[in-house]
């Protein structure tokens, strides 16, 4: 490998990072979700680049399951979504207090 | 506009080292373009106001996420990657966003900080995390135990075919597992969504 693997681990550090600070400071529902799409896919970066370092399929393998587990949930989270906003016609998750007793 | 030149720049890059037949120098800086569109482009998915310019911005860093796997060897996923990601899911985004009437006036972000100071600390545990990884990164030892499936033998068998013979053998059982999770949310996502009968 020419690149260093260290390169390729930064880069999905910092795309997990952004996707951090993407879920502490917005306050739209579905701009969460994007963020949590982008953790996920940072994790991927990590998984193949060591599954290409480690010589082993493993790595590829478990990124095909976590796309999986991340289309899942982004079809409940948004029927979820829709089904809010229904009710209280927002996606401000601030405003999304039904839940709190 | 950065990641329109920069990806023009990793055009002609591209173009360049073909003609001149040097790959890994090509690689090289085919990475490091392609790492900064996709880190350039995530920063504007958390920063934009309007959801639908996050989504397009998401998807820029989904196909810039693409190009590292074709550079790791993982051709399939490449493709999946793009057909899955920027295809199913974002168009999903999309059209929930367009569903909602979500735009500029209405982008769920009225009202101000229930924290004193939540975006600066938020940045700033953000930030820590990141240094936190880092670190471990630069003073692990990546080495170890190694498998079979070096560049020459995947190549030689396909990518496609080794991750297809892989899923129905060594990892039947979380294939199957996967397919019992894809029904649950199907039925979760229809009750969910679906509207309530007025008696």
């Amino acid at each position: 490998m020419i690149v260093p693997i260290t390169h390729f681990l930064i880069l999905s550090a910092i795309l997990f990072s952004i996707g951090v600070v993407g879920v502490l400071t917005r306050r739209n529902a579905i701009i969460i979700f994007m963020s949590i799409e982008l953790m996920l896919n940072a994790v991927n970066v990590s998984f193949v680049a060591l599954s290409k370092h480690l010589n082993s399929m493993d790595g590829q393998l478990f990124v095909f399951f976590i796309m999986t587990v991340a289309a899942a949930e982004a079809g409940v989270g948004l029927a979820i979504i829709i089904a809010l906003y229904r009710r209280r016609a927002s996606v401000n998750v601030d405003e999304l207090n039904i839940m709190k007793w | 506009m950065t990641v329109i030149v920069s990806g023009i720049l990793g055009f002609i890059v591209a173009i360049i080292g073909i003609l001149l037949n040097v790959v890994e120098f090509t690689e090289t800086i085919l990475f490091y373009l392609v790492a900064s569109i996709a880190v350039i482009s995530a920063v504007s998915v958390i920063i934009q106001k309007n959801p639908i310019y996050s989504v397009i911005s998401l998807i820029v860093t989904l196909v810039s996420i693409s190009i590292v796997f074709l550079l790791l060897n993982a051709q399939f996923l490449a493709a999946v990657q793009i057909i899955v990601y920027a295809g199913a899911i974002m168009v999903l985004f999309l059209f929930v966003i367009m569903l909602l009437d979500l735009g500029k006036d209405n982008a769920g972000e009225e009202g101000r900080d229930r924290l004193f100071i939540q975006k600066k600390s938020s940045i700033l545990l953000g930030g820590t995390l990141f240094v936190i990884l880092v670190l471990v990164i630069k003073s692990s030892y990546f080495g170890g135990k190694t498998g079979i499936y070096t560049t020459e033998i995947i190549n030689n068998i396909g990518n496609t075919q080794l991750v297809g013979k892989l899923l129905f053998t060594d990892f039947l059982l979380p294939f199957e597992i996967t397919s019992i999770l894809l029904f649950a949310a199907i039925i979760g996502t229809i009750v969910l969504a679906k509207k309530k009968i007025e008696q």
